[in-house]
Order: C-alpha cells, then structure tokens, then sequence
C-alpha cells in the first residue's frame, strides 16, 4: 500500500462507477481494546461481499480522506483512509492505518467477489 | 510434565499457539510426543498490516499462513490443520456444528490431551467460542474415553473465579525456541518482540516469568 494519491483513488473511483461490484467495509479497534483499557468503548463493524452499483463516488478532506458512493437509494461512507493499491485482481483497496500504523477502516472495492 | 501419548491442539488464530503453549508443546514433542495443532482462521482481520503497511486485508491471511507454517515447523509440529474458518466469526457459526466438527477433529485425531480456550476466560470471541465447541465436543465422549482437557486462560476475572492454574509448566529450557516462534508471526509480533528483548535483555523479572511459565487449567466437566 501507499500513501493516498487523491488523483489516483478518483481515477478508480470513476472506473469502478455504473456496474455492480462488491464491497469490504471495516471498522475496527481490535478486539482487545477493552482487556488493555476497562475505560475504551470498544465497537467496530465490517460487511464483506455488499453488492452495490455506485451512480457517483467520491474522495474528499486533506488526509485522511472521506470516501463516499452514492447508490440509487443510499450511501456508502468511510473516513480516516490513509493509503490505497490497486492490487492484481484490479480491486481498490483503501484502508486508515492509525499512528502505530494499526489498520483502523478498511474499505475496498472489486468487481469480483473477495474470497 | 507428565509424559503424553499425542496431543491436540486447538486454537483459532495464527499465533494463539506461540504465546502461550509453544514452550509447552516444544518440549513434550522433545520427548518423543507427536503433536497435532487445528487453527480455525488465518486471522484474516488482524490489525497488524505492518509500518508503513506491506499487508493489506486481502493480502494477510497468506501471509500469516506462511508465518503459520514456519511457527509450527518452529516448534516441531509435524500435523498442522488449517480448518478455513473466518477470523471475528467463530462465535456465529452454528455451535453444534462447530462442536461437530472439533469432535471429528478429535475422533481422527485420538489425543491423550486437548489444549484449548478455557470458555468465558479468554477475552477474544473467538478464543471463547473455539474453547466452547472443544468443551462440547470433548464432553459428549463418556466420561473414561474423554482425553485430558487443559485450558489456557487470560482474561482479568481468570484468578479470581477459576483459582490458580492447577498446571504450570517451566519452559525457561527451551525460551530461545519459544521466543523464535513468537518471531515467526512476524507481521503481529514485530512490535511486540522489540519491547520483549529490550525487557528479557535487562531481566525484567515479569517478561521473564511471562516467557517462562505456561499456565494450564484442567476442565473439570
């Protein structure tokens, strides 16, 4: 992965747009969170394999960015995304790595199925 | 440490088995105990994607698989079985399926000991939910045909209601092998193993204690 290039993830983006595809959303803080802090509210959710098909999607803000799909009837919306690759599968994959470089949002676009 | 005829292990993340058991394991498998280790998941949702990231989310459970494969090799595991199951999810699969499926695992495997989760006491829904099923399934067996049942367990409530372990085991002979197995799941243990050398390098007495002695409690259905 690298740094977010804001050029670049618009770039897919827009070649991603207008066709069904399949996302990996993600948020976490790990699972002991809570066992390391009793004061951390510990929460995070992921869905793996959404079917969509986005009219318009969008990166925004200065780093970390914001990534929003607008669908014929809803959204898709994830901030704190720090680095991306187009990976051999030409899936999207963007993530926001914390300052220990922990991954804290995951979310990736693909017109396959993930495995 | 009483001498064992085989024993099983099973845990559902890549590296449960380093922190742990592997000292445990190394040394029953140097007195001539065969050793068979089921991991549940790749931990395919492990935060740790290294700094800057060389993982990414797709790209991470073949990464911890390799790393899996040279920990148990590590450790002189000669039986490793990778049962396919997603990391975060263990706990929604159905139980009596995945009870099932650990007692088949069980039945092939004939062991004289079973090392798990100890259910409840294991922070991570998955160390809880692996250790269920293996309870389960291990209490379905009658009573005389049931193996052993030693339970690892972490979370802050372990002493206060479960006691002492009944089993400590002193692996300070074998620490360098234990430490090289922590090593081998280098994508989760890298920042982790810096802090452990710089506190084993001036005898923290703590770390020390923490490499050295595995802790065990004996299932009592």
């Amino acid at each position: 992965m690298e740094l977010v290039i804001v050029e670049e993830v618009q770039k897919e983006l827009n070649r991603l747009a207008n066709q069904d595809v399949y996302i990996h959303l993600e948020t976490t803080n790990g699972a002991y969170a809570t066992h390391n802090d009793e004061s951390f509210f510990s929460s995070g959710a992921f869905i793996r394999n959404a079917l969509v098909n986005y009219e318009i999607g969008q990166i925004k803000g200065s780093g970390p960015y914001r990534i929003g799909l607008k669908l014929n009837i809803g959204w898709v919306y994830a901030e704190g995304i720090t680095h991306f690759e187009i990976d051999d599968q030409n899936r999207l994959l963007m993530a926001g790595h914390d300052y220990q470089g922990k991954l804290a949002v995951a979310f990736q676009i693909s017109p396959t199925p993930f495995e | 440490m009483e001498k064992e005829r085989q024993i099983l292990v099973i845990f559902p993340h890549p590296d449960d088995e380093a922190f742990g058991v592997s000292g445990t394991l190394a040394l029953h498998i140097q007195n001539g105990t065969p050793v068979t280790y089921a991991c549940l998941t790749l931990g395919e949702m492990g935060r740790n994607l290294g700094n800057p990231p060389f993982a990414t989310r797709e790209s991470l459970p073949n990464i911890r698989k390799v790393e899996l494969q040279n920990a148990a090799k590590t450790i002189g595991i000669q039986d490793l079985r990778m049962l396919g199951y997603r990391d975060k999810t263990v706990e929604f699969e159905d139980p009596e399926k995945l009870a099932d499926h650990m007692g088949e695992i069980i039945a092939d495997v004939n062991p004289s000991l079973v090392i798990t989760f100890y259910p409840g006491y294991s922070v991570h829904p998955d160390h809880d939910a692996t250790g269920a099923a293996v309870v389960k399934a291990v209490g379905r067996l009658a009573p005389e045909q049931r193996p052993k049942l030693h339970c690892v367990a972490f979370s802050k409530n372990t002493l206060d209601e479960l006691g002492a372990p009944d089993i400590v085991n002193d692996v300070s002979a074998i620490s360098d092998q234990k430490i090289a197995t922590i090593q081998a799941h280098a994508s989760q243990t890298q920042l982790m193993i810096q802090n452990m050398a710089e506190k084993l390098k001036v005898k923290d007495p703590d770390m020390i204690a923490w490499v050295n002695n595995e802790r065990f409690w004996t299932y009592k259905f």
